[in-house]
């Protein structure tokens, strides 16, 4: 009798939080927070990854994403390559697929991809051997943001399972706003957005969330997630006037009520969005949100490609593998 | 007008089930076709093939001039026989633009060397597709104009619409309308619902058609003139066309294979292949088609076959164009997706892919008796085959249906009494 041979199990990708179970989030989580552990001693380098290699492929200004990516990858000891397209043969008009095609030559391990088109991750998943991440793609998903916002909350909070979670502000261009409204669903949380309707989209409750146009709805709130006010992304004159904006949805000091925590993804519009002395309180967890950043996607590499290599459920629902910690 | 390329007409006969639903003929009979007209029909034994009256497809982009590596004359009228059709109606959203007597002339006789089907091209209703100046109607008229459309682009002026629908008055050509308003579209690249926010896709809403369709409606109205709504796809407008025929006045209106199947759920593949303008609707707007249809109040079955590059739609989903081929899988795709689970009549869908687009357009229907010219299709209804890039005679392969097993397939066509596709159904 021949050989029983098990196909190779599929590349496992991060495109989306709609592709992930609750299962895969918690091992994320959970594997996010033995890191933490790891790196608080003096030497912040695991050898994890060593001779594995990541291409950061940012077709989007970026800055903590980018740098948070980079030091992920070298903190888990893995070679880096970051590449914009200002001053790459993106400039030169090289579509996405050849530019994917090329970096794909040099058999990374990981490629992440950030873009201002939806479904350019997914694209290059479908053209590389590599594990794909997705570094946000146009208004559509930004999972690793959403993954290290849940850490936040619950290395706070404690907990994820029962949170309220007000998202306030521009649902309409955030791909952070979808990811978390899925991510929050998967653990258990609920979540209401609040914002003018003109930035609400229609459609947006069958992600499982709720939707109010008053800000009063945030006082029921454990978390308030304040959403950046996107310009950049703005053809449209969907407010009359920042100003008109801030009066009505402004995170101020007198919105906020005790015990409840702030987020924002960043970067922030201070005076816009949120007020500075909200910014800069004792509620804010901005910065622990970046410090999150870090671990958990140090988490995501460490999930795709050790989990990964070792021929796991393509699902990703495999036990996680024990650390190994230098 | 309709052109071919010059050749000799066929001889040849064709037995079967014969199904004719526009003059009430279901039976089984030997037609005999001699040179290019149907010549005797005769009681015969029941074989395997259905024949009815050739398609007639008033919504095609054949690409030429300007984009010959997309669709040429030649290419897309090949593709036309091997979907059954004996004549189809081509866009004039070219480059340039079939906006005077000079580019039109060049068309025809371009197609008067390469059509293997009978093709009618339709002219520009502004100068440019701008939506400023009217274009020379009458001259375009002498010349053979099938229509009037800016189809790809909507007349965005409601001053300039009126003037057309008042001017055309002096051909006897109908305008074929492209319904979109562009402040409502911008930026929408699928259905404004749960799907697209979903994803973060731009919101293309109903409402950027319907709008349109009851603007126009209310200005042919009042102008005593008709006019034919372009692959319509929210429910609104099926209402609006309703309410407006219900009135006694005159309008025609066409729906693609995609928008009688499809929904929006199709594009949270983020497949560029379901990107299409107007966008895949939500299912009570395809149920609203299928029943307009069904009732008679959409009269005409349009592929809009909207050929891409492959470099072109091998792209994010908000980079690539609109739009989807449709010529050769329209049979199959209504026959598998519509008929055989019992949603619409098979007569109704043969009745809606010849007859009903023909009466629309003031073109000759085709029919099966004896003098008529022949224009016919043979169906083999349990044949089935797989939609594959590699499969396709137009040359372009951006297909919805790309993986997808059909069953019905065309295997003959005669155009205008000339035997243009002969395969073997169970290839």
């Amino acid at each position: 009798m021949a050989e029983l041979r098990l196909p190779a199990p599929p590349r496992r990708h991060l495109l989306s939080i709609a592709d992930l179970e609750r299962a895969d989030v918690e091992r994320v989580l959970d594997t996010a927070q033995s890191l933490a552990a790891s790196l608080d001693r003096e030497v912040k380098k695991l050898p994890t990854l060593r001779g594995r290699t990541v291409v950061n492929l940012f077709y989007e200004s970026s800055t903590r994403t980018l740098a948070s990516f980079e030091l992920a990858a070298k903190r888990l000891s893995a070679d880096t390559m970051s590449l914009r397209s200002a001053g790459s043969s993106v400039d030169k008009g090289e579509s996405l697929k050849d530019t994917a095609l090329t970096l794909s030559a040099y058999e990374p391990d990981v490629i992440v991809v950030r873009h201002p088109s939806i479904g350019a991750p997914q694209l290059v998943a479908q053209l590389t051997d590599a594990h794909v991440v997705n570094a946000g793609d146009g208004k559509h998903q930004h999972p690793t943001q959403a993954l290290l916002d849940l850490y936040t909350m619950r290395e706070a909070l404690g907990r994820l399972q029962g949170l309220q979670v007000a998202v306030v502000g521009d649902v309409l261009h955030s791909r952070v706003a979808r990811s978390l409204v899925q991510a929050l669903g998967l653990v258990g949380a609920r979540t209401v957005l609040v914002g003018p309707p003109t930035l609400v989209p229609r459609g947006i409750e069958a992600l499982g969330c709720e939707v109010s146009y008053d800000i009063e709805t945030i006082a029921d709130a454990d978390v308030v997630y304040v959403l950046r006010m996107q310009h950049e992304r703005m053809a449209d004159a969907f407010v009359p006037s920042l100003r008109e904006y801030t009066t009505l949805y402004g995170i101020t000091p007198e919105r906020v009520r005790d015990g409840q925590v702030v987020m924002h993804p960043g970067p922030m519009n201070r005076g816009v969005e949120i007020d500075p002395r909200v910014a800069d309180s004792e509620a804010a967890l901005v910065t622990d949100q970046v410090r999150s950043g870090l671990v958990v996607r140090m988490a995501v590499l460490y999930d795709l490609v050790a989990v990964g290599s070792v021929g796991s459920d393509p699902r990703g629902l495999s036990p996680a593998v024990s650390l190994e910690v230098a | 007008m309709l052109v071919a390329r010059n050749g000799r007409s066929d001889s040849l006969t064709l037995e079967g089930r014969v199904l004719a639903p526009a003059q009430g003929i279901d039976d089984s009979l030997r037609i005999t076709i001699t040179d290019g007209v149907i010549s005797s029909l005769e009681p015969a034994a029941a074989g395997s093939l259905t024949i009815a009256p050739a398609f007639v497809d008033p919504h095609v982009h054949l690409r030429t001039p300007g984009r010959e590596d997309e669709e040429t004359i030649r290419s897309g009228t090949e593709a036309a026989a091997a979907g059954g059709y004996c004549a189809i109606l081509a866009m004039p959203n070219t480059e340039p633009v079939v906006d005077s007597a000079s580019v039109l002339c060049a068309l025809v006789e371009r197609a008067r060397e390469e059509a293997v089907v009978p093709t009618g091209f339709m002219a520009a209703i502004s100068k440019g597709q701008h939506g400023d100046e009217l274009t020379e109607m009458a001259e375009l008229a002498a010349v053979g104009a099938a229509a009037f459309t800016d189809d790809g682009r909507p007349v965005v002026s409601a001053g300039l619409m009126r003037r057309a629908l008042r001017y055309s008055a002096v051909t006897d050509l109908r305008l074929a309308l492209h319904c979109e308003e562009p402040s409502l579209s911008r930026d929408g690249h699928a259905h404004e619902g749960a799907v697209a926010a979903a994803l973060g896709i731009g919101p293309y809403p109903s409402t950027a058609e319907s709008v349109m369709v009851e603007r126009d409606l209310s200005l042919a109205e009042s102008e005593g003139r008709s006019i034919h709504l372009m692959h319509l796809s929210a429910r609104e407008s099926v209402a609006a066309l309703d309410h407006t025929l219900a009135s006694g006045a005159p309008a025609t209106g066409e729906v693609t294979p995609h928008h009688l199947v499809l929904t929006d759920e199709a594009v949270r593949s983020l497949d560029t292949n379901t990107k299409m303008n107007p966008p895949l609707r939500s299912p009570d707007d395809r149920d609203a088609l299928r029943d307009a249809l069904r009732r008679g109040a959409i009269s005409c079955i349009a592929t809009d076959h909207a050929p891409h590059a492959r470099q072109e739609k091998d792209v994010p989903f908000e980079e690539a164009p609109f739009g989807v081929t449709g010529l050769e899988t329209a049979f199959s795709a209504l026959h598998t997706h519509l008929v055989v689970p019992g949603i619409l009549t098979f007569e109704t869908l043969l009745e809606r892919m010849s007859a009903g687009p023909a009466r629309a357009f003031g073109l000759v229907e085709p029919r099966i008796e004896v003098g008529a010219r022949a224009n016919l299709v043979a169906l083999d209804l349990d044949a089935e085959w797989t939609v594959t890039e590699g499969g396709f005679r137009s040359l372009s392969a951006n297909s919805w249906l790309l993986g997808e097993t059909l069953r019905g397939r065309v295997v003959k066509t005669v155009a205008d009494g000339r035997l243009v596709l002969a395969q073997d159904g169970r290839e």
